[in-house]
């Protein structure tokens, strides 16, 4: 009951920026209806469906093979190609369109490569293809993280059981193993179809008109609130949709282990022949994930140093970017595992719907939220308005989501049957969480702390417009160096915060396969 | 237990800076960015002791934040981009009146008329063009020409930024919506390219990627200030053309400002001859007070001669993101 409550409380304030949509689309009146059901509208309504489904159907055929191969195969290099893989995660997509365009684009970096060869003009990267590649790239990883954890967890022994009553091995992985990566499954195409749905700087750079572009547009270059915010609820409809979809992705089965006992490790399957395929797609993935923008960032951090550009002193914002987001995703952390207590071990639906309620801040751009909360704190709590309490809740509306997906993914494959025993041996329920589904679910808590701490310092819109007065962070720099065109200057903090967030995620991994 | 005394420091500290602000600071939202800003507002708070708080951000974004804000801002001035933002926040009534003794040194034309924002410095909308593909005598001579077939697929423009919407404004104000519309599906059957700000589109006509843009003046000189061989000119647009629009970065005191003298103050420092001279040398912008020397090579203001136009006309941003919308310029 006190979980209910507390999963009340924390809906009702992921709620907020949505009440606020409704009290400003009241304010659009007739003109916004109208509108709404305009050709245009539809027209980006269509644009947004074909991109989140493009983007989600690539991002899980990609993570599906990419989990696969390092967690159960001998690929040559397993564990370099994991990290390696997961790397794109902490690259912003606005950094990744921003290098794909100075790749890819006309008179790009590949472009001047071909040149001697005789190549005049490459085919446009700008549009639809542009915005479905470098959004694919980004967010790849939201898939397959879960599934890594997944596929780490589920017992062999089912697996065993599978073979030895006669199914072929493609047969065992679409009956005993894909039903148990379902959750995770659902998790990671969930978080991805609302990335997409959100994001703007990929879309924006690659000018395609998705819904955010149009939204954007009418909040920054009108001040029509009322239009802007229609069309916001129209995203939060669809992000409703989406998540009542991931429910029937995720089916509410049973995932845990029967037994008792240590899990044993998963058999190496072993690629033989296909070693040299699986190594061109781990490579290649990687060449266009990470190997692009990084060769980019490099090289313009040489052109700069060629040109003489000082590099700025980047201490004071990195230690506050450090921070906030470790705050950020201390705070989130903290209220995500009761949430995910809640959507896994209440028996009423009331719980998960509360639950999937607060899944909906990840599918409203950045800077609707950040808008709505410059609104809600300027007039109703004026004391705490530009200072980082509120930053803090701004971050934790936009990404408590990514924490209650791998919480939860965790805490599905933990047996209930083990927590009973623990009450039955005389401990009560707040010991029997402290010291039997706590430690079980550690890698799964720590793993959504990273992803907010990732995503925290990389959240640009949030950041500039809630942060306090003068508040430096390494965004800010980027943005400020992007605005000017200086190159050099942005490639400086976009590489720190690469850097930074890379070290997270060799230390989550680490501690996620010292489980197993 | 952790968590409370985190939240507690953090708290406190956001609430020191709040309180340090509101004794001896003025609290500044700048749309313009920090790069070009801060070298002169540091030299104000050395200069007159005042302390500043900055917001940097993007012109409009700040507007917005201004006007959701409402009486609560803590803003005591904006710095605005364009004359448009300016005038939408006039509209609202977020503005109030400068001293005259300011506006006397800023010609008329270059502020609202009832004296709630004023120009700080003056930027011409000019088209750039590469001077390895083009001679200037075989420019077009006015910027309703660019929708003719022999321009086709051969200029660019950046339709979300605020600039080129003001542009727009201008042009219905002195055509008429129809005219207006009928120039943008002009522009976009005529294949314009799109980019999305003007530093990287002034670039490419520099690199020949695309050979003429619709742009602010200066960035065609920043970008000869550090590269100083690079192939790409301006021509203003002649005298009498709707194109030849000349706006203004300017800015106003807040309503709700109760710091409304210190505020006048910083307005004035931004009119002083220092601060003119240091928006002539460094951003290549036009000074507005009489006596600052131009850039090199920049056209006397006095040479230009603007259409019949009140930049406090402007101000309707809505109207015309209605109409690139309408003609599928934008979204």
């Amino acid at each position: 009951m006190a979980l209910h409550l507390f999963g009340l409380i924390v809906a009702a304030a992921v709620l907020i920026p949505v009440g606020y949509l409704v009290f400003r689309a009241a304010s659009g009146g007739e003109a916004a209806i109208r509108y709404l059901f305009s050709g245009r509208v539809m027209a980006i309504i269509g644009n947004t469906v074909v991109l989140v489904g493009a983007v989600v159907g690539a991002a899980t055929v990609l993570a599906v093979l990419f989990a696969w191969l390092t967690t159960r195969t001998d690929v040559p290099f397993r564990r370099a190609w994991l990290i390696l893989g997961l790397l794109p995660l902490v690259i912003p997509s606005y950094i990744g369109a921003m290098t794909f365009a100075a790749a890819f684009g006309a008179k790009g970096y590949l472009q001047q490569m071909l040149l001697p060869l005789g190549v005049e003009r490459l085919p446009s990267i700008y549009g639809f293809f542009g915005a479905w590649l470098v959004i694919t790239l980004f967010t790849y990883p939201y898939v397959a993280l879960p599934l890594r954890a997944a596929l780490l967890n589920t017992d062999p022994a089912l697996e065993e059981s599978g073979r030895s009553m006669g199914l072929s091995a493609f047969a065992t992985f679409r009956r005993v193993t894909f039903p148990q990566l379902r959750p995770a499954l659902g998790v990671g195409m969930i978080l991805a179809a609302l990335y997409t749905l959100s994001d703007f700087g990929a879309v924006a750079i690659m000018q395609y008109d998705s819904f955010t572009r149009v939204i954007f547009v009418q909040y920054t270059s009108s001040f029509n609130r009322g239009i802007a915010a229609t069309l916001s609820l129209v995203l939060v409809v669809f992000a409703f949709g989406l998540i009542f979809l991931e429910r029937r992705i995720a089916s509410q089965k049973k995932n845990y282990r029967a037994g008792v006992g240590a899990c044993r490790k998963h058999r190496v399957v072993a690629l033989r022949g296909w070693k040299v395929p699986a190594l061109l797609f781990c490579g290649g993935l990687v060449c266009l994930g990470v190997g692009v923008p990084g060769m980019v960032l490099a090289a313009w951090l040489a052109e700069g140093a060629a040109a003489g550009v000082t590099l700025p002193l980047l201490d004071g914002a990195l230690l506050n970017t450090v921070t906030v987001s470790g705050a950020a995703a201390l705070v989130v952390g903290v209220v995500a595992l009761p949430m995910a207590l809640l959507a896994v071990r209440s028996n009423g639906r009331w719980g998960r719907w509360i639950v999937q309620i607060t899944f909906l801040g990840h599918g409203l751009p950045g800077l609707v939220i950040a808008l709505a909360l410059v609104f809600v704190a300027a007039n109703a709590l004026p004391a705490l308005y530009q200072t980082l309490p509120i930053l803090i809740f701004g971050y934790g509306v936009r990404f408590l989501p990514l924490s209650i997906g791998a919480t939860r993914s965790a805490l599905t494959q933990i047996n209930p049957r083990l927590g009973d025993a623990s009450r039955s041996l005389g401990l009560s329920a707040w010991q029997t969480t402290r010291r039997v589904t706590l430690p079980l679910m550690r890698a799964g808590v720590l793993g959504g702390m990273a992803l907010v701490f990732l995503n925290t310092m990389k959240e640009l819109p949030t950041t500039l417009m809630l942060s306090p007065t003068g508040f430096r962070t390494l965004t800010t720099h980027l943005w400020t160096a992007q605005t000017n065109g200086d190159w050099a200057l942005a490639a400086a903090p976009a590489l720190v915060i690469v850097a930074v967030s890379a070290l997270s995620l060799v230390f989550i991994l680490r501690d996620g396969a010292g489980n197993h | 237990m952790a968590l409370a005394v985190l939240l507690t420091t953090l708290g406190a500290a956001g609430f020191t800076a709040t309180a340090r602000a509101s004794e001896e600071t003025l609290t500044l939202y700048s749309g313009r960015n920090e790069k070009l800003m801060s070298p002169i507002l540091e030299e104000f708070t050395k200069d007159t002791g005042i302390k500043l708080a900055i917001r940097y951000g993007d012109t409009a974004e700040m507007a917005a934040t201004i006007l959701e804000e409402g009486d609560n801002s803590p803003a005591d001035v904006f710095l605005a981009q364009d004359a448009g933002a300016l005038g939408a926040l006039a509209a609202e009534e977020r503005l109030t009146v400068i001293p005259d003794t300011l506006l006397e040194r800023v010609p008329a034309e270059f502020q609202s008329p009832d004296g709630v924002w004023v120009g700080v410095s003056g930027r011409a909308r000019v088209l750039a063009y590469n001077t390895k593909a083009l001679k200037a005598d075989q420019l077009p001579t006015s910027i309703l020409d660019l929708v003719k077939p022999e321009y086709k697929g051969r200029v660019a423009w950046a339709p979300t930024n605020a600039s080129l919407q003001s542009q727009v404004t201008a042009l219905r104000v002195l055509l008429g919506e129809e005219k207006t519309a009928e120039w943008l599906k002009g522009m976009v059957a005529n294949e314009t390219k799109v980019y999305s700000g003007n530093v990287p589109m002034v670039k490419d006509v520099a690199d020949g990627v695309v050979e003429m843009a619709i742009t602010n003046h200066y960035y065609i000189w920043q970008l000869r200030a550090t590269t100083p061989d690079t192939a790409v000119a301006a021509a203003f647009f002649p005298k009498g053309d709707p194109g030849a629009l000349v706006n203004v970065a300017g800015a106003g005191i807040l309503t709700t400002s109760k710091k409304r003298e210190t505020a006048a103050k910083l307005i004035d420092y931004l009119l002083s001859e220092k601060a003119q001279k240091y928006f002539a040398e460094t951003t290549f912008e036009y000074p507005l007070i009489e006596g600052v020397a131009l850039a090199d090579g920049l056209t006397p203001l006095a040479d230009l001669e603007m259409p019949e136009i009140d930049l406090s006309d402007l101000a309707d941003l809505r109207g015309t993101l209605a109409l690139l919308q309408e003609t599928g310029v934008l979204p």
